[in-house]
């Protein structure tokens, strides 16, 4: 084992925790647009499509390498496209530090 | 600086991207920015890797990123909001499927003969193809379920679960074999069975349970990407991947803590597949009270602070712009209007957010079930449209009901309960509910949104 998959472990384990990190504070609100945009960061598989569809030689190799870039274009498009369309709808009311400061009092009352 | 420290400097760029922008989904108002921010460090990623030395055939790879952005954007554009479930599933298998094909076309198609490969290099590609294929095959069926192709009952058969050990003991054994010895015959069997067992485990999960099995898939496809970026030697791959699998891992589990429920249970115990109508004869006798939209519509009319607990039934009718319209009806007499949501509500946590969201409800007036259940008890009438197991004290109270344990939003508190259902028939998961049978009850039969609007004229007129 040399040291250069060390430093990938290394990066492995890290990332983990920053994965974890990150998401234990979001609201159950965001849960199914946090899943939907999750997936389309997971769409960085395009970059290793690319990478493996370039060095491809040969009619057999190429298809399959087309395939893989249509399949990982899908995923990242995808992905995002419809986060953003779930997203765009959380919208506030213009005048909503009123309104919530009008709902607290209410509930205060 | 070099081309290539360039490149792994905008690579850097990119993975902080990613990081923001789920930091950025942390909070509504910054939730569309970071979207937004993790697509720039997307297209920053992809770019530069063109600049990668020795990459051919660009015309092929330009071809495939054409047609999948013409399939793509329209199928994400063009997809109801109530199926967004399933078109999570579906560009999560694609993703799962990309990255077994990539893992499967470096084992098979490398320069460099299979022997000479490090142990540890070899388990990275077959951890990603086994990974992968299970998350494209468990998505398909995850998706069918969701799309109604397939039924959304739980698919059993005999001895499934010891047929099921024994496909991933399978797996596990091949994987050996293939590390022992690197032969191609072998990644072929594990790759089969791979794509079976993603199969085989997600036959026995529920319809209801398959938002938790999508997150879990998610988080797999993460893995296998992580596990391409230790093939191809990439710190991206490694870094997006891992963010999504151990974020997924967490979100499925805050998922199935909403549900009451733990992940192997939800996995293995074919939840729902027993419909308890033992317990529904029995009740049979009992009668429903049912009224009409005038008399609910003057209760609603001069009470003071309204719940409305919406349901899956709710999205189905695309009633959720009929229900804004009642809320804002009531507010204008001064009534106090909120809606409780539950996690699960819908067929995803959040997703009954986002169906409210589409129908312009501000989301200050979204409360989450802790906070709904704490005002529950000042509470006139809790409307509940188009629910059922969320609101079942069945989870509360019968230790026998496979709902039991299941956090509910607690409307048998409130001074009066409406539900709007279309018949007496029980919830997704099957089971009979006793509140519908509640002396402070009132049923008001009919499709959701043909009800609401009836609602709506008769505060009007009150």
């Amino acid at each position: 084992m040399n040291s250069g998959i060390l430093q990938f472990i290394t990066v492995f384990v890290l990332a983990a925790f920053v994965g974890y990190e990150v998401i234990s504070k979001v609201p159950s609100i965001l849960h199914t647009p946090l899943m939907s945009g999750t997936n389309a960061v997971h769409g960085i598989i395009l970059l290793g499509a690319i990478l493996t569809c370039g060095v491809s030689h040969g009619p057999l190799q190429i298809t399959l390498g087309i395939i893989v870039v249509i399949l990982a274009t899908l995923n990242v498009v995808g992905g995002f496209v419809v986060t953003d369309r779930m997203l765009e709808m959380f919208k506030a009311r213009p005048n909503v530090q009123r309104e919530k400061s009008d709902t607290q009092t209410k509930e205060a009352s | 600086m070099s081309l290539g420290t360039g490149r792994e400097v905008a690579y850097l760029v990119a993975a902080i991207c990613f990081i923001l922008a789920m930091k950025g989904l942390s909070s509504p108002k910054r939730a569309r920015a970071g979207n937004l921010l993790g697509a720039a460090g997307m297209i920053v990623a992809i770019a530069i890797t063109f600049t990668t030395p020795g990459i051919h055939n660009l015309w092929a790879i330009a071809l495939g990123m054409v047609v999948g952005v013409a399939i793509g954007v329209p199928a994400a554009r063009l997809v109801k909001m109530t199926a967004m479930p399933q078109m999570v599933a579906a560009f999560n298998g694609v993703g799962g499927a990309a990255a077994a094909l990539v893992s499967i076309m470096h084992f098979s198609f490398s320069p460099v003969s299979l022997s000479t490969l490090a142990t540890y290099q070899v388990f990275e590609v077959i951890f990603g193809v086994v990974v992968g294929s299970i998350s494209f095959t468990g998505s398909i069926i995850a998706f069918s379920k969701l799309q109604e192709i397939m039924p959304g009952r739980p698919i059993t058969y005999p001895a499934q679960q010891p047929v099921n050990a024994v496909v991933a003991l399978g797996i596990v054994g091949c994987i050996l074999a293939v590390l022992v010895d690197p032969s191609k015959l072998v990644m072929l069997v594990v790759l089969i069975l791979a794509l079976l067992f993603g199969v085989a485990f997600t036959l026995p999960v529920g319809g209801a349970d398959a938002p938790v099995l999508i997150s879990l898939l998610n988080s797999f496809t993460g893995l296998a990407v992580a596990a391409t970026g230790f093939t191809l030697h990439s710190n991206v791959l490694i870094v997006a991947g891992t963010l999504v699998g151990a974020s997924g891992m967490l979100l499925t589990r805050m998922m199935s803590q909403a549900m009451g429920r733990s992940i192997p249970n939800i996995l293995f115990s074919a939840f729902g597949s027993v419909v308890t109508s033992s317990g529904a004869t029995e009740k049979e006798g009992r009668s429903v009270k049912s009224g009409t939209a005038d008399d609910i519509g003057v209760l609603l009319a001069y009470s003071n602070k309204v719940a409305i607990v919406p349901g899956y039934g709710l999205a189905v009718a695309q009633a959720q712009h009929v229900a804004r319209e009642l809320a804002e009806t009531l507010q204008k007499r001064g009534i106090d209007v909120f809606y409780a949501i539950h996690p699960v509500a819908g067929r995803m946590p959040g997703h009954m957010n986002v169906l409210l969201a589409e129908a312009n409800v501000p989301y200050d007036e979204l409360k989450e079930m802790d906070s709904a259940n704490s005002e529950m008890s000042t509470v006139d009438v809790a409307l509940v449209v188009g629910a059922n197991d969320v609101v079942n004290p069945a989870a509360k109270n019968s230790p026998g009901s496979p709902i039991y344990g299941m956090p509910i939003i607690e409307v048998s508190q409130a001074k009066a309960v409406i539900f709007l259902k279309r018949s007496m028939r029980p919830g997704f998961a099957g089971i009979d509910n006793d509140l519908l049978y509640d002396e402070k009850t009132t049923m008001l039969f009919g499709d959701a949104k043909d009800s609401l609007s009836k609602l709506v004229s008769a505060v009007a007129a009150a």
